[in-house]
């Protein structure tokens, strides 16, 4: 399969398999309108499979929602065809409005117009809490 | 500008501070009586209390200050559906303080960011309710004269409790206590609660369904009442909610310096029986949570 390279953009890298069109949908890449590719299952020598994210433009990326779907995942910035630079999303201390409160009894779960917002509260493992309520994030979200 | 939403909003030092103003207070109320003329608290009270309404009101009337609020959702705004935010924003031109109590968690939170004044948070569904530690810890404090090296049960509905969540989380920033956790198995604590205040800092806690197996070694029974409001399914409440009485028969071998503390009100989690036993201080309990809120008050108004 061959997808053309890009001139100048970015990258995503390394995504898990499986996870590319969440990501395609949280960082909003549906409403760009140059050149998306989204590449599921390739092959990788470091994971088995992958997915790739390719966008022939430069965008802010949001590394809030890279660093939380999987901090493994890889950024690479691209210009004039050539890879400028290289990067790793670190696990964000804040997500806004990247994953929900689903607990019931959460402020969130009736006063629509608040950010949903999430602080890490346990960096080994992962685990983040919602700031409102203290419930830990859904894993079955990640 | 300071607000009180989570007990840990306050450093070890501040509640020291807020326990030394109380007892001074409690001793020359005469010299606080007329320090808040002209100042206001408004109580929005979103779901029914008595003590919790009443004591702030009664804080601020003694110190020389007034109130205004509302004690039901359905006798506000809220009834036509205006936002947590808006209703802080409204009040801030109204009041100079805040007491809000509110069935869902993050309420207060959520208010405190739009709020021009201070907002205390008087309870915020099964979540946190500050006032309520300060009052526990103003009553142990004049109750046991310290915190250290003290042995805390904690029994009855230790999951939507929230009273007993803001006390581990407070109390295990003292020196040697250890806990003692007395629940049915599906009213245990939060995983959470262990993972953030206990188990960081190494603090001895067990767990275990039998009071009258512990209830020698605790220097305070902190007893609870199992919430029919917290439980979506009312047959899981009536299952639970006579799991433990506290009688005369089971303190008889109890310590006999042992405090008996509860958030109040109390269903039928301690016998009448028991009001009478020197031990009983839950009563007093009340007393010390408008000493508490006073001093509470004059530290968020900033007022000297």
């Amino acid at each position: 399969m061959i997808i053309g390279t890009i001139v100048n953009g970015v990258v995503i890298d390394h995504i898990p398999a499986g996870r590319g069109m969440e990501l395609y949908s949280k960082m909003k890449l549906d409403r760009l309108e140059c050149e998306v590719a989204l590449i599921k299952n390739a092959p990788s020598g470091k994971c088995g499979k992958k997915d790739i994210l390719k966008v022939n433009e430069e965008i802010k990326i949001n590394y809030e929602i890279l660093g939380y779907i999987d901090p493994r995942i890889t950024v690479n910035i691209i210009k004039d065809g050539q890879r400028v630079q290289k990067m790793h999303p670190a696990l964000p201390e804040t997500l806004i409005d990247v994953i929900f409160c689903r607990n019931p009894r959460c402020i969130t779960s009736v006063e629509q117009e608040i950010s949903h917002v999430f602080r890490l509260t346990d960096r080994e493992h992962g685990v983040y809490r919602c700031v409102y309520c203290d419930a830990q994030a859904d894993k079955k979200e990640k | 500008m300071r607000s009180l939403i989570d007990i840990l909003d306050l450093s070890k030092e501040e509640i020291d501070d807020l326990i030394g103003t109380a007892c001074d207070i409690m001793d020359h109320p005469e010299q606080y009586s007329e320090i808040c003329k002209g100042k206001k608290l408004a109580t929005l009270f979103y779901e029914p209390s008595t003590r919790t309404r009443l004591s702030f009101e009664a804080a601020m009337y003694e110190l020389g200050g007034n109130c205004l609020g509302f004690s039901e959702a359905n006798s506000s705004s809220a009834a036509k559906g205006e936002s947590v935010s808006d209703t802080a924003i409204i009040v801030s031109n109204y009041a100079d303080i805040i007491a809000m109590r509110h069935p869902k968690e993050g309420a207060p939170l959520v208010a405190s960011m739009k709020a021009t004044v201070p907002i205390i948070n008087a309870g915020d569904g099964g979540h946190n309710h500050p006032t309520q530690t300060l009052t526990d810890l103003l009553t142990i404090y004049k109750e046991c004269g310290t915190f250290d090296n003290l042995t805390v049960g904690l029994c009855g509905d230790l999951k939507f409790g929230r009273t007993v969540h803001s006390l581990i989380a407070a109390l295990s920033r003292y020196t040697n206590v250890k806990f003692i956790l007395i629940s049915p198995d599906e009213l245990k604590v939060p995983d959470y609660v262990k993972d953030q205040y206990l188990d960081p800092k190494n603090i001895e806690y067990s767990e275990t369904e039998d009071l009258e197996a512990v209830i020698p070694e605790l220097d305070i029974l902190y007893m609870t009442r199992v919430q029919r409001e917290r439980f979506f399914n009312e047959a899981d409440y009536i299952r639970l909610k006579n799991r433990y009485i506290l009688t005369p028969q089971k303190l008889v071998s109890a310590k006999k310096t042992m405090k008996i503390l509860h958030p109040l009100p109390r269903v039928n989690e301690i016998s009448v029986s028991v009001d009478d036993d020197p031990r009983a201080v839950y009563f007093r309990q009340t007393l010390y949570g408008k000493f508490i809120r006073m001093a509470l008050i004059l530290k968020l108004l900033e007022v000297q």
